[in-house]
């Protein structure tokens, strides 16, 4: 089991990144893939990092399968309902969304360029409407031609929480939708031109309630891939998503794997971001994530599609053996590790008891604890990582020279709270996680040097939101003043990770993920980047909020989060794209 | 040569504890027809003596010397395949508790047409009713029936019969019967021993019977064979032993011999001390720790092995005592007392 | 005969409503013991920023809202009759046996679970071929040459294969059978092939699974032979078939085996029995998608339909298997007579 939890404990907190959101920026259709690896030579030569801001072994040649594995599985494969990053990645091979993510190394991925649009949204002047014009000639996978209608009823039928709980909800927050409409199943006879409207079978448009200007990252999402109404089955359209992409599925069996053929529908002709390199796909789920490993490792499976990284195992042999090390990448997650200083629990109300916390943790026994450099990642000095566009670099609480902690101010940062001697506290973390585990006795023994007496509390890692830490009136029964917690991005700006941690108006009864953050002025910042046209002055705003949520200390940032990925053998263009952190599915081909 | 004829046998076994000397040194000859009755007390080495005969210590942690010749074979140097051919068929073996003798899982029936069927080239149907024929012929009512059973459902008389008809389905020429009455009452004793009286003189087999039980010998045997500690210390016609005892451990199990011809509520005289340890036996006569008359050997007793001896016309005794002590002590002190008590 | 039987049957009945009410306790009542309300329950199986009216709508949905007696009755009712379920574009009906709808694949879980069946059934019968043989063989020569080199070694070997995991000698098979071994003896895991498919694949493929898990039984079995060779070999009744000139191989297997396998028979109902009911170790190690793989993945993923319909189909396969092997009893040792 704890092997296992390991797995989920990555996935499901590590769940999305995105892209930067480079505002509605470039324009570029350029022909894509690894275009960057024009000069392409034979069979690269393995080394560290080879896929990172780099194309490894481009290639142009067809046909092979592609053998994925995966020790979890996809949410869902269904585009209204999942919310994996490497789902969302992955779809893009049979599913076309309006614009999407560049397949392109380095920062060059986090452009948003046009897929099924023909150019990025046109927005009007208060960025309330957006207007997306679709490319002819795109078909799905039965030869119907593809209509702005199929894309209108794609992202209504996405708004369905009851039947597609697993998705985003930015559609339902910012459209704007008709009172009475419930969901295109229970009231498909309302009208919803006020939200999208289709003037013809080419253009859609989008009506927000109030003004955004990155909404292209809102087109990227998976929801807008077209779904076709006759073909729509609810929650069984899982069974069998009808494709727009160059491939489309021979079969899906959720638990078990997929697999996924070439679309004789689709037409290179329409498309100027896929090569379609190999002739299908085979997905194996729930594999055991150390069988995953070796066999990654020995050739038997080329990809491991959650892209979370090697187990302790297989870390120590691949960080170990020069031959496996130039074989592997080490990519950053656009996620932070941390733990929530929660100020509903007496001392921690006071500011200075909270930074005695920050002064007092030792941060390389922390990183230490979540894997080390290699596979947990670099030491966090504030909450959002540095992936994300408009992140500036700042240490409010130097922890020492060595970066074990600054006991000394620590003591002083006590003194000021009146609690001289120290306090006791609990501290909550996810029982299957043997990191968080770690982490939290790293934080005792450090904490423990300046008074502070810190108790465990490990809770299941299932219902830590729901029932545990997640439950502010829980923390406070319980004496929580700590709580292990960790986020990723859904894309690469400040909205799409602070967003749904940082806001207090957000927090309910139960179910919370901001467990600690409540000041006013922090949500004042939010309001304020959300109304911001300017990309870099907004980008300016969040790391103001950033800095304002380490000034009122109530996160305590951990690691910025990385992964030791291995490349499999016989692949071709492979390379991260930074809009997810993990390699471009996309590009992949094999020799 | 007699048709079965031991020539000092011996049969050890190495132990943590030390050598084990089960059987030391026995000697003795039986002829067709004849019945042979061993007697002795738990431990004096007359099963030992039994199984050896039939080989069943071949092949073990047994050391084994001396010799066995059955009907001019010498069987102690012959292959444990070639005495094993033998076993069952020459010679066959009927034990004591007949329940945890026969397999629980197979009727008798099955057990019987097994013995058969080792032996004889014939089919099942044939063995079968070759076994009904047995079952019947020792006694048991509806053998047709009765040979489907399972041993658990018979009666313990029935089991023992139903033993022996195992055993003789062979036609064994020596059959060595180890305690066949001890685990039945009374009546049914006397039973067992007529129909084995019977099926002696219907075979004209040699017949060994094994007992601590004097009385069971008196009636059946031609010849008896006392062992004590791992040796014959005394053996002669059933006439010589129960009219003309001579060694004081005869005496003792004529003593203790419970009677049909006394008084239940009689007390039986029985023998003082325990029997010998075979690992370390006691110096001199094994028997002289138990022994009464210890005191009148002049010392003997305690540092010298007492030899077997020929007292009178095949009566041999193995007693320090001269013959003529040993005559007076059984006709003045012992006889009288063994017939006040009757 | 007869009534033994209906009696037997009657208390397997009552012992799979007990196992199912304990199960359903433990999931949906002792969570409200622990303060979670069923909105709270809910918000495991919405997204990660549901709002606070969809995790309403999940309690809704998946019928947390009512009281726990009524939603074991529905669970109850479903199995005998069926049950409808909303999957947004319709309405589902899940005909009886109708075990429960999970809340995250959204499929039915029987089909599901008959699915996976052949898989574990695959394991479990080949594992129990090999272990049976090995652990027979090796216990009875165990006992025949008590004391000797074989048997010190053998009973090491044994005892190393009752003390180590399955997901350590599986993992270490896999590193020196398979992985990169030019002349692997088997697959990698998780390629199981249907036998219909392809026999020959089948049992390459299961080939290490089979004999990582045989080795975990083959050890307990080898073991338990030996001591039971050793007692039957010391009974008079072996004697007497000595003494009958039975050849020595028969007596240790006609006499002396008959008698010794019939506690190995009874354990060896319910091992087989439980194995039924999901190898979970096994199959996670290897990743074979059978009953045990699908438990396990329920569990960590909190779907409790699925947990509740794998629960009851082992329950039902233990309860069944000891069914058995009281009959069989029976019929191995007269001795026992069913009344």
């Amino acid at each position: 089991m704890t092997r296992r939890s390991l797995v989920v404990a990555t996935l499901s907190g590590a769940l999305l990144l995105g892209v930067a959101a480079c505002g509605g920026g470039s324009t570029s259709t350029s022909p894509s893939g690894g275009s960057t690896g024009e000069a392409a030579a034979p069979a690269a030569a393995d080394a560290f990092n080879a896929g990172i801001g780099k194309v490894f072994n481009p290639s142009d040649k067809k046909g092979g399968v592609i053998k994925f594995a995966i020790s979890d599985d996809f949410d869902s494969v269904d585009p209204a309902d999942t919310y994996y990053g490497f789902a969302w990645d992955f779809l893009r091979v049979y599913g076309r969304s309006l614009v999407t993510y560049k397949p392109a190394p380095g920062q060059e991925g986090n452009q948003v360029v046009p897929d099924l649009a023909e150019s990025l949204g046109q927005a009007s002047d208060d960025n309330k409407t957006w207007t997306y014009k679709l490319r002819t000639g795109v078909k799905f996978e039965d030869g119907t031609p593809v209509k702005s209608a199929d894309v209108k009823y794609a992202v209504l039928r996405s708004l369905d929480k009851k039947t597609f709980p697993n998705g985003p909800t930015y559609f339902n927050d910012w459209l704007d939708l008709p009172k009475d409409f419930v969901s295109v199943y229970k009231t498909p006879d309302v009208k919803t031109d006020s939200a999208i409207e289709t003037p013809d079978d080419q253009t859609i448009v989008f009506h927000l309630k109030k003004g955004y200007a990155g909404f292209d990252n809102f087109a990227a999402l998976p929801g807008t891939i077209p779904v076709p109404q006759a073909k729509d089955t609810g929650v069984k359209y899982r069974e069998h998503v009808v494709a727009t992409g160059p491939y489309m599925f021979k079969s899906a069996e959720a638990g078990k794997g997929y697999s996924l053929v070439r679309n004789p529908n689709w037409d290179q002709a329409t498309d100027q971001i896929r090569k379609a390199l190999p002739d299908g796909y085979e997905i194996e789920a729930k594999a055991n994530a150390d069988d995953l490993d070796n066999r990654l490792i020995s050739g038997d499976v080329q990809v491991d599609l959650a892209g979370t990284g090697v187990q302790p195992a297989a870390l120590s042999r691949v960080l170990g053996d020069p031959a496996l090390k130039a074989r592997s990448d080490n990519p950053t997650a656009a996620r932070t590790w941390y733990w929530s200083i929660i100020g509903d629990v007496k001392p921690l109300d006071n500011l200075d008891c909270r930074k005695a916390i920050q002064f007092a943790a030792d941060k390389v026994a922390l990183q230490t604890a979540y894997n080390g450099p290699f596979a947990g990642g670099d030491i966090a000095t504030s909450l959002m990582p540095p992936s994300i566009a408009g992140h500036q670099d700042f240490n409010l609480y130097p922890a020492g020279a060595d970066n074990h902690g600054d006991v000394a101010k620590a003591k002083e940062a006590l003194t000021a709270c009146g609690q001289p001697n120290g306090f006791a506290i609990n501290a909550a973390y996810r029982a299957d996680r043997p990191k968080e585990k770690q982490a939290g006795e790293a934080l005792q023994q450090a904490l423990a040097r300046v008074g502070i007496k810190l108790t465990l509390k490990g809770y299941p890692a299932g219902d830590y939101f729901a029932l545990y830490a997640g439950k502010p009136s829980f923390n406070k029964e319980n004496n929580i003043g700590l709580a292990a917690n960790g986020w990723g991005a859904d894309w690469n700006d400040g909205f799409g990770f602070l967003s749904q941690i940082v806001d207090s108006r957000t927090i309910r009864e139960a179910g919370n993920y901001n467990m600690s953050v409540k000041d006013p002025a922090v949500d004042a910042l939010i309001d304020k980047a959300m109304t911001t046209a300017d990309a870099t002055a907004r980008n300016g705003v969040w790391a103001e909020v950033d800095k304002k949520v380490m000034e009122d200390s109530y996160v305590l940032p951990a690691v910025w989060a990385k992964a030791l990925t291995v490349r499999g053998k016989g692949l071709t263009n492979v390379f991260v794209n930074d809009a997810y952190g993990l390699y471009d599915y996309l590009a992949l081909g094999v020799q | 040569m007699s048709f079965l004829e031991l020539k000092d046998l011996r049969i050890h076994f190495p132990t943590d504890d030390g050598l084990v000397k089960s059987v030391d040194g026995l000697s003795f000859s039986l002829e067709r027809g004849k019945t042979l009755g061993i007697v002795g007390e738990s431990g004096s080495g007359k099963s030992v003596t039994s199984l050896g005969i039939l080989g069943l210590h071949k092949g073990g942690r047994a050391r084994i010397s001396g010799e066995i010749w059955l009907d001019g074979e010498e069987l102690v140097s012959a292959s444990a395949e070639h005495v094993r051919t033998l076993r069952g068929k020459k010679m066959a073996m009927i034990f004591q508790d007949p329940l945890s003798s026969m397999h629980p899982f197979y009727t008798v029936g099955q057990q019987i047409v097994e013995a058969y069927r080792i032996h004889n080239d014939v089919s099942k149907k044939v063995a079968r009713k070759h076994a009904i024929d047995l079952l019947g012929r020792v006694g048991i009512p509806q053998p047709d029936r009765r040979v489907d059973s399972y041993p658990h459902e018979f009666s313990g008389g029935m089991r023992q019969r139903a033993m022996i008809a195992m055993a003789l389905s062979c036609d064994p020429e020596l059959l060595i019967a180890d305690e066949p009455t001890t685990a039945l009452d009374v009546t049914v004793q006397a039973q067992i021993l007529d129909l084995m009286r019977d099926l002696q003189r219907d075979f004209n087999a040699a017949l060994i019977i094994i007992t601590h039980d004097l009385g069971v010998v008196a009636e059946l045997s031609d010849d008896i064979l006392v062992m004590y500690g791992g040796k014959c210390i005394e053996y002669g016609t059933t006439e010589d032993i129960f009219e003309r005892p001579e060694h004081p451990y005869t005496w003792g199990l004529l003593g203790s011999m419970p009677r049909l011809d006394r008084e239940p509520t009689e007390r039986l005289l029985p023998i003082k001390g325990s029997p010998p340890s075979l690992i370390n036996v006691p110096s001199g006569c094994a028997f002289h720790p138990r022994c009464a008359f210890e005191d009148r050997t002049e010392g003997r007793a305690k540092t010298e092995v007492p030899e077997l001896l020929e007292t009178e016309g095949g009566h041999l005794v193995r007693c320090h005592m001269p013959r003529d002590l040993r005559r007076a002590i059984w006709e003045n002190e012992i006889k009288p007392n063994l017939e006040a008590a009757s | 005969m007869v009534t033994y039987l209906i009696r037997r049957l009657i208390g397997a009945v009552v012992m799979l409503a007990v196992v199912s009410m304990v199960t359903f306790s433990i999931f949906f009542v002792v969570p409200r013991w622990a303060g979670a309300t069923p909105v709270d329950m809910a918000t495991r199986y919405v997204g990660r920023t549901a709002s606070a009216e969809m995790a309403q709508v999940a309690a809704q949905r998946l019928g947390f809202l009512d009281p726990v007696i009524v939603q074991y009755g529905r669970w109850v009712k479903a199995i005998f009759v069926g049950a409808d379920y909303d999957y947004g574009a319709g309405v589902e009906h899940c005909s009886a046996p109708c075990f429960g709808y999970s809340f995250l694949s959204r499929l039915p879980v029987w089909p599901d679970m008959l699915d996976r069946l052949p898989v574990t059934a695959s394991l479990a019968i080949g594992a129990a071929v090999i272990w049976l043989i090995a652990g027979v063989a090796t216990g009875v020569l165990s006992a025949l040459k008590r004391g000797s080199f074989f048997d010190r070694a053998a009973m090491s070997v044994a005892l190393a294969g009752v003390s180590l995991p399955i997901f350590f000698t599986g993992l270490v098979s896999l590193v020196v059978f398979s992985y990169g071994n030019p002349f692997r003896v088997t697959a990698p895991g998780s390629t199981y092939t249907p036998f219909e498919q392809n026999p020959a694949t089948w049992a390459y493929n299961l080939l290490l699974p089979w004999i990582t898990l045989a080795f975990l039984y083959a050890a307990g079995y080898a073991r338990l032979t030996r001591a039971g060779m050793l007692e039957t070999m010391g009974e008079d009744y072996i004697r007497t078939a000595r003494a009958k000139g039975l050849p020595e191989r028969s007596v240790v297997v006609r006499h002396g085996l008959r008698a010794a396998l019939t506690p190995i028979i009874t354990i060896f109902g319910l091992d087989f029995g439980l194995l039924l009911g999901g190898a979970v170790l096994t199959e996670s190690t290897f990743s074979l998608p059978g009953i045990g793989k699908y438990a396990i993945d329920a569990i960590i993923a909190n779907d409790l339909p699925k947990v509740m319909g794998v629960t009851m189909l082992a329950a039902f396969f233990v309860v069944f298997a000891s069914l058995i092997v009281d009959l069989l009893y029976a019929v191995v040792d007269p001795r026992v007579r069913l009344s």
